[in-house]
């Protein structure tokens, strides 16, 4: 009986110590991890937005782009960059689990008038060497100027316009569909995006378009 | 031992990746680049480091029977600060070996010792230890990580090497690169120590 109280006690112990240093570590190293992510989300909007002058990340207009299985909104953010008051691009991200080794996430930036301005991978786990080629701006710079007008979205392979790379399809392609389905959701949303982001800067006046 | 055996025998006679061939799935995962293998390696020894020095400081109140239980919630706690240290500190480096931080938990390095040693010793002594097992891991991680990038990437350390016509040997930073890399340098030192045994 008292052995067992020994075990108990000594393991409560230092359960208890390193909860203790832990929860103090967490704090400590709470906002610079925040802000590390923000730095990295920042980087990747300032590389496919045109030239701004605002803070995209913080102004971001939130949209309610469908209902998940419980029912509940889910919601999108829209990155709004501005020069002055105009609004000169939006970003936001795109993704597409058909990656070769599973989740692909991308930034696109758009100018005002819905053409791609620029792309960029954020997250991925390609073949390095192979598929990981998607985060090179030989594979990044086919998407700039392109719009749901001016090109069929699919990889050469699939009879599309965008080029795939040397052995390496899957990766392309995924990042293509992730392209293709955010910028259709774009167009759908625009106007009310645009709406919003006007009202948040406290604008009243309305071209439409922007 | 003398003390300065205590930290030496970690850099080669008792190499914790050579000789001891512990910690061999963040040996052969990580070292895809030498910057990888040099940031895994100093993790780990941080953790090595301070777990002997915890385990030895406590080495009299830890009953047998809950001294597994008790190692790893003191690694465990090591890794964490480790991790969240680097998520905020540097935190390409954290995105980059990713999953591999949590799991140095699991290194049978750090355990082994624990094991082995720290629980048996003295304090400094287990200082001595972490450090030659961690600093002789590192160099090991870094050795692997540069052969591997050399050859499967052209850069070292992210410098390029070699011209443009330079066609890397992709499968030096897949897996059965690391196998092959591995294999080779666990034969040469092998080798080495055969003739020195003669010598």
């Amino acid at each position: 009986m008292k052995e067992i109280g020994k075990l108990i006690l000594v393991l409560t112990l230092i359960c208890l110590a390193a909860a203790a240093a832990l929860s103090q570590i967490e704090r400590i190293t709470r906002d610079p991890i925040a802000q590390a992510l923000r730095e990295e989300k920042l980087r990747a909007i300032r590389k496919v937005l045109p030239e701004y002058d605002n803070e995209p990340d913080k102004e971001s207009v939130s949209i309610i782009i469908g209902k998940d299985e419980s029912g509940n909104d889910i919601e999108k953010e829209y990155y709004i960059a501005k020069k002055g008051d105009d609004v000169v691009g939006v970003a936001f991200e795109g993704s597409s689990s058909e990656g070769y080794g599973g989740e692909i996430v991308v930034m696109i930036g758009v100018d005002p008038e819905d053409t791609v301005n620029g792309i960029e991978i954020i997250k991925h786990a390609e073949t390095p060497g192979l598929g990981s080629k998607i985060t090179e701006s030989v594979f990044l710079s086919i998407f700039k100027g392109r719009n749901l007008e001016n090109t069929n979205w699919a990889v050469k392979k699939d009879g599309g316009d965008i080029d795939q790379i040397t052995g390496a399809t899957i990766s392309p392609r995924a990042v293509v569909y992730a392209v293709d389905e955010e910028l259709k959701r774009f167009s759908e949303k625009r106007d009310e995006i645009l709406e919003k982001a006007k009202k948040m800067s406290g604008e009243v006046s309305d071209p439409a378009g922007g | 031992m003398s003390n300065l055996k205590e930290f030496t025998k970690g850099l080669w006679d008792e190499h914790p990746i050579f000789k001891l061939v512990l910690g061999m799935c963040p040996t052969l995962a990580v070292t895809t680049a030498a910057i990888n293998g040099i940031g895994m390696g100093l993790a780990t020894t941080f953790v090595l480091v301070s777990s002997n020095l915890v385990i030895s400081i406590l080495r009299g109140v830890i009953p047998p029977k809950v001294r597994i239980p008790s190692f790893i919630v003191v690694i465990a706690s090591f890794v964490t600060i480790v991790d969240l240290v680097m998520n905020g500190y540097f935190h390409d480096l954290h995105k980059t070996l990713g999953l591999f931080i949590p799991l140095i938990v699991v290194n049978c390095i750090i355990l082994g010792r624990a094991e082995a040693f720290a629980s048996k010793n003295g304090l400094f002594v287990s200082l001595l230890d972490g450090l030659g097992m961690g600093i002789g891991f590192t160099l090991g991680l870094f050795l692997l990580g540069a052969i591997r990038e050399v050859f499967g990437n052209g850069t070292i350390l992210g410098v390029t090497l070699f011209g443009e016509g330079f066609y890397p040997l992709i499968v030096m930073i897949l897996p059965p690169g690391a196998f092959i890399t591995l294999g080779i340098l666990l034969g040469l030192m092998n080798k080495i120590e055969e003739v020195r045994g003669r010598a």
